[in-house]
Order: structure tokens, then sequence, then C-alpha cells
């Protein structure tokens, strides 16, 4: 009998992101001529997230679908001298990454899809960049939230980094998640590296702040989705209605029964908001 | 029946629940859940719920201490629970619970926690 084998193919490229050499891990599926979508998992997570986007036919009849690891993250190799470190996520350092990623793989104007921490970048590239974009997504992405825990639980000698990061986020999934996808959401928070997701929530919490920002946005020069769970009370269904206010011309879409983590956590329920949205880019 | 009458049923819940039981193993605290205005006073040795004491205790000394309004636990017991009440962290963002004390313990066996708050959630 043969394999029965998964379509998406796994491969490492090396980049330079701000004068730093990276080996970073991606996962990607579809034709080499199809529209780049390039897919950002949550913070202290990584491109699994996105497996049944990648392994969904009637996207990557389309789409080349790609989803990498941030440095740091999943298989991508942290940089030498990680050991003397401490991480910390920055808008900039974000940008960059994703720039070199896109670069590095000579994708022309791909349409970036992000989740979380991905989804308020992508607000940032929407700022920032629009024009190197064909179309740019946000999941569960607001120009603000309010914390609602104290992020020095993630990281200390004395509590389960792994176990507490999914404890913590398990609340952001919907209750009508299939348990097998819930718990495959949450075994992906508990395999981060140590203080990975703390770090990440560094550029959530202190250095992303994009609030007044979002009103130079152009969707113009580069559509905009934004599609948010009503479960995710993290970033909540309020905190992405008032963040498209201040947007003309973008997208918003409210997605019944779905939490934080769409792509995982209810693969069936959110292709029925994601391939709409698709549609319009192709 | 009201909230806290459905959570004074919490030990035969526990006992019924060998998986939760499980992940309970080596878990020595002694923590306070108010309900309402009515406190509990829940006390584990080795993952075992050893009491379960209803009301006012004079000078109880606890670790830890969780609380939430009657209608938050009522709403976060509905079988599917409506968005903002369905996590013990959405109760908190929302104003409807609080906690305080020596979070340790909470936070090294937080899923433990939410799963055993969630036990008198109605069932399908």
């Amino acid at each position: 009998m043969a394999p029965k084998l998964d379509p998406m193919v796994g491969r490492y490229v090396r980049t330079d992101i701000e004068g730093v050499p990276h080996r970073l891990y991606f996962e990607e599926a579809g034709p080499a001529d199809g529209i780049p979508l390039v897919c950002l998992h949550t913070a202290g997570a990584d491109n699994r997230q996105f497996r049944h986007l990648l392994a969904d036919a009637e996207i990557t009849r389309r789409f080349r679908v790609l989803a990498f690891d941030l440095p740091w993250h999943g298989k991508s190799t942290p940089p030498e001298g990680w050991e003397k470190t401490e991480y910390r996520l920055t808008t900039q350092s974000y940008t960059a990454a994703i720039r070199a990623f896109c670069s590095a793989l000579e994708l022309d104007r791909p349409a970036v899809m992000g989740c979380s921490i991905g989804g308020r970048i992508v607000l940032n590239l929407a700022i920032a960049h629009a024009r190197e974009f064909r179309a740019l997504i946000a999941l569960e992405a607001a120009d603000f939230q309010q914390p609602w825990y104290d992020t020095a639980w993630l990281h200390r000698p004395d509590v389960h980094g792994g176990e507490v990061c999914a404890a913590l986020i398990s609340g952001l999934i919907a209750p009508q998640s299939p348990p097998v996808s819930r718990h495959e959401t949450l075994w992906m928070y508990m395999q981060g590296g140590p203080g990975i997701f703390k770090g990440d929530l560094y550029f959530y919490r202190v250095d992303g702040d994009l609030r007044e920002k979002v009103k130079g946005i152009d969707t113009k020069a580069c559509p905009l989705y934004l599609l948010t769970g009503e479960y995710d009370f993290s970033c909540t269904s309020e905190d992405t209605t008032r963040t498209a206010a201040q947007i003309p011309g973008a997208y918003l879409q409210i997605m019944k029964e779905l939490g934080h983590f769409p792509m995982s956590e209810n693969p069936a329920k959110f292709r029925e908001y994601i391939l709409p949205v698709l549609a319009k880019i192709s | 029946m009201s909230p806290a009458d459905r959570f004074a049923r919490l030990p035969a819940l526990y006992a019924a629940d060998t998986d939760l039981i499980r992940r309970a193993r080596g878990l020595d605290v002694e923590c306070k859940v108010e309900i309402g205005a009515e406190p509990f006073f829940l006390s584990f040795r080795n993952g075992a719920l050893a009491a379960l004491d209803r009301g006012p205790k004079l000078m109880r000394s606890t670790t830890f201490t969780f609380r939430a309004t009657d209608e938050a636990w009522q709403q976060h017991w509905k079988r599917v629970p409506e968005p903002g009440w369905h996590d013990l962290f959405a109760l908190t963002k929302r104003g409807a619970a609080s906690m305080e004390g020596d979070l340790r313990p909470l936070l090294q066996n937080l899923q433990f926690f939410k799963d055993l708050l969630a036990l008198p959630r109605e069932k399908a």
C-alpha cells in the first residue's frame, strides 16, 4: 500500500535578518507559480498551526501556501549566541524577519496572513510596507489589547513554562472546537523554547502599540482583511471592530464559534470564513 | 439549585473524573473558592480532595483564593458558555472574578484548576 503522505513539504532557507545569519524552517504546498500566501503563527507557537491550510487542495490549487517558523520557534535554528541573550521580539525585528523570508524565497508581492502577534504585525506591514504585498489578512488582530495576565509567570524556575503557557491560552479556544484540535493547539504551546512566548509578548504588550498609527493604513495600496473569533477574549471582537472602524475600506468579519487560534482549533469552521477572503484575493 | 449548591457537589464530581485525579498527582494545597458570597475551603493531599468545607471558618489559612460572582459561575457552568464567560481569565478580565494570595500553586497547576472549577458545568 502506498504511504499516506501529507502534501506539504518542509525545508530550511538561509537568510540574514538584521545582519544576523538565520536558518529558517518553513513548509509549503501548492504550485510554484501560485499566488504566494505567507502564514504567520501566533506567539510561542510554530508553523504547524497552518497544517490544515497547507493540506487544503481547494486553497493550494491557486495559492502557493508557505508557513515559516519565526527565529527561535519550532524548527528554526536559534541564532548563534542565543544562550547569552534574552529573546525579545520587537516591531522592527518581526517586520525584518517577514521581509527577509519573502525576499529569500523571491516571492513576488505575496499575500500575508498572520494570527495574534502575526495579525498585529500584519497591521504594521499595512502601515509601513503595503506596496510590497498584494493582500494582508490579520486574524485576531487589533491596534491594542488590554493585558489579562502577568507575563512574568511564563518563564520562572518554579513553574513549568510549557504547561503554564498552554493552560493560560487554553481559555482562548472556543468551547465548540473539537477536542482533538484543541489539544493539538495546546501541545504546540507546551513545546515552545523557554521564555520564547514571553519574549514574543514583549512585541504584543510593550513595543507593538499601533493606536493612532492604523489610521494611516491605505487599503487602496493593499487590501486588508480583519477576522476575529467571538470567543477570543484576548483580542476581543470589540477590539477588532474598533480597529477596523479606523481604516476605510478594511474588511471585517467576526467569526462565530471560533477563538484565538481559528486555523488550528477548528480548521473546518475557519475554512468557512477564509475561503471567501481567499477568493477575493485570487 | 444555587451556584453554591452546585459547587457543593464537587467531591462526587471529582471522584468520578479519574483523568483529572491522575493529573493532580503530587498536589498539596489549601485554597479557597468563593461562589458568590459563600466560601468553600478545599484541601488537596497528593491530588486527593481530602476536604471541601462550606461556609466561613474562623482564621482558616489558605494559600490562594479564587472568587467569582454568582452570575459568573452560572454563566461559566452553562453547557456551552457564552463568549467572555467561558474561561476563568475571561471572568477576571471582565471584572466578574478575582484571585489573590500566593498564586504559585494555581499557576503550577493551572489547567487542573480550570478543569476542576468547570466540573459543575451542565453536561450535554
